[in-house]
């Protein structure tokens, strides 16, 4: 078989085929053109402003140290003018964070970045090791993925920093649009699509530049640009739920590439279904920007997971105004009991979304939704009830600590 | 690529070819916690055939990785879903995915993307 040359150059031999829509790149122009597309989404979806201070939410793993790289050379290249800076979380684990974390450490001097490292122990007085002996293996995700949440919010608080990014990228949002599908969770699924989520009442956002990429292109940027990365599994229990997700995605991806962008496509328009949700498509609503190659495929080349073309009717006060009513369902969790009545005039969309909406919620049922936000009872962070989640679990470790120790 | 196919095919000795075998993104437990193994594996099958990348996954599970865990590297028989394998820093995919036929000095990358980031 003769060499495949690069569809866009035609000199350089392909060394990428890419699964969104199988064409074949040499190295130089796979690099341009994947922070081509990033650089589509960011700009495409407004998410920084020049003079703006944004934390990268690095673990030291692939996404994060792909997405600090870009995000430098696009600040660079672009002159976004804004100050990016290391955000790391040690969960305290012994032998996972402290290997990676060496790793961010690197990071920070190859990218000339400011690092924080913010640890659960200083946060909340628990590492994970020692909630893990307290409760044992099963469940212990809950707890570290609630107090990482919180984490990011409160690092960047300290740092004074009022936007987050992290390395979420199509995958895994294909796998959470999956799972909560799975789930019959239509609100997380609607969140779960959001390039930004979190809101000014929470005083920090958190947007995924990396929404559109395939993972597959990721490693291979990692790989082709010699980042320096990190890879290991948590020793605790895995996922089990979103390993099968995971598995499933990956199946389909060697089946039909396109699968990945067309799941998250699909989950940014159920997401439009859910009864008071705010569209998320990319901000270019479908219009691909001018095509920096010729087009060798006709399918999705414009970078962005939403080239359908379709109209969004969000404008910015809806889509805050959502943020805040998901950050109250974020808090409430999946145990949300209050109901609230919603009326026409509360509908928060504009008027072309109406006929929409009316059609597909029916009959005016009551719907789950908003509750009245207030601060942590003992910490201070947002929450619905008298205790943020992580206070709460917080609560029950320290009334099983005594138990143990003895 | 095909020139030094024939050449092989026809030794009546069984020859060797002689490759570089690189795990990463997590695999590299499986095979002794070593990223690179220089290889030098049979020009040949059993039926005379030249080797190829799926000739080759049968030997690293058979003979290379001591781990018990196959299922995390195949699956079904083939490359396990969410591992690239990158032929001479290619995509495999564009070098004929398991019927490429290995030549002597070629690096074979498997690359898990399975793993946290």
């Amino acid at each position: 078989m003769p060499p495949a040359l690069c569809a866009v150059c035609k000199t350089e031999r392909a060394l990428i085929k890419r699964p969104k829509n199988h064409q074949k790149l040499c190295k130089g122009c796979f690099i341009e053109i994947f922070e081509d597309e990033v650089h589509h989404t960011i700009t495409s979806s407004q998410l920084f402003s020049r003079g703006e201070r944004v934390a990268i939410g690095a673990s030291g793993g692939k996404d994060s140290t792909v997405l600090a790289s870009v995000l430098k050379t696009l600040n660079e290249r672009h002159d976004y003018g804004v100050d990016l800076v290391l955000l790391s979380i040690d969960e305290g684990i012994k032998g996972y964070r402290d290997d990676s974390l060496e790793t961010v450490k690197r990071n920070a001097t190859q990218y000339d970045m400011e690092l924080k490292i913010v640890g659960y122990d200083e946060l909340y007085g628990w590492t994970m090791d020692q909630v893990v002996e307290t409760i044992g293996k099963k469940g212990n995700c809950t707890y570290c993925g609630v107090f990482r949440r919180q984490a990011l919010d409160r690092g960047a608080k300290m740092l004074g920093i009022k936007h987050v990014v992290t390395g979420h990228n199509a995958d895994d949002v294909a796998e959470t649009v999956l799972m909560n599908l799975l789930r019959g969770d239509l609100p997380r699924l609607s969140r779960s699509t959001s390039i930004v989520t979190g809101s000014d009442a929470s005083e920090v956002k958190r947007s995924k530049p990396l929404k559109y990429a395939y993972e597959k292109e990721i490693v291979l940027y990692a790989h082709h640009k010699k980042l320096d990365y990190f890879t290991t599994e948590c020793i605790y229990s895995p996922e089990a739920f979103r390993g099968s997700a995971r598995s499933l995605v990956k199946n389909l991806e060697r089946v039909r590439p396109s699968a990945i962008l067309d799941v998250v496509r699909s989950g940014e328009d159920m997401a439009r279904l859910v009864p008071g949700a705010t569209p998320d498509a990319c901000g270019c609503k479908g219009k691909a920007p001018p095509p920096p190659q010729s087009a060798a495929d006709d399918e999705n080349v414009g970078g962005c997971g939403s080239s359908n073309g379709r109209t969004v009717g969000g404008d910015m006060a809806a889509m805050e105004k959502q943020l805040r009513a998901n950050e109250a369902a974020e808090a409430a969790g999946l145990e949300t009991k209050v109901s609230v009545s919603r009326t026409e005039a509360q509908r928060p969309n504009s008027q072309k979304q109406q006929p929409e909406q009316q059609k597909t919620t029916g009959t005016r049922l009551p719907i789950i939704t908003k509750q009245t936000l207030g601060n942590c009872e003992k910490c201070g962070y947002l929450t619905s009830q008298k205790l943020c989640q992580a206070c709460m679990l917080l609560d029950g470790l320290n009334k099983n600590r005594p138990q143990i120790t003895i | 690529m095909s020139a030094t196919k024939e050449t092989t095919t026809q030794e009546p000795e069984t020859p060797k070819v002689s490759i570089v075998v690189e795990f990463s993104g997590g695999l590299e437990m499986l095979f002794s916690d070593q990223r690179r193994h220089s290889l030098s594996i049979p020009a040949t099958d059993k039926e005379g055939k030249a080797v190829t990348i799926s000739y080759l996954i049968d030997y690293l599970c058979n003979r290379t990785m001591k781990d018990a865990r196959k299922e995390l590297f195949v699956l079904d028989d083939h490359v396990r879903p969410g591992i690239l394998v990158l032929i001479n820093d290619a995509d495999w995919e564009l070098e004929g995915e398991e019927a490429y036929e290995l030549q002597n000095g070629d690096n074979i990358l498997f690359v898990s993307t399975l793993h946290g980031g």
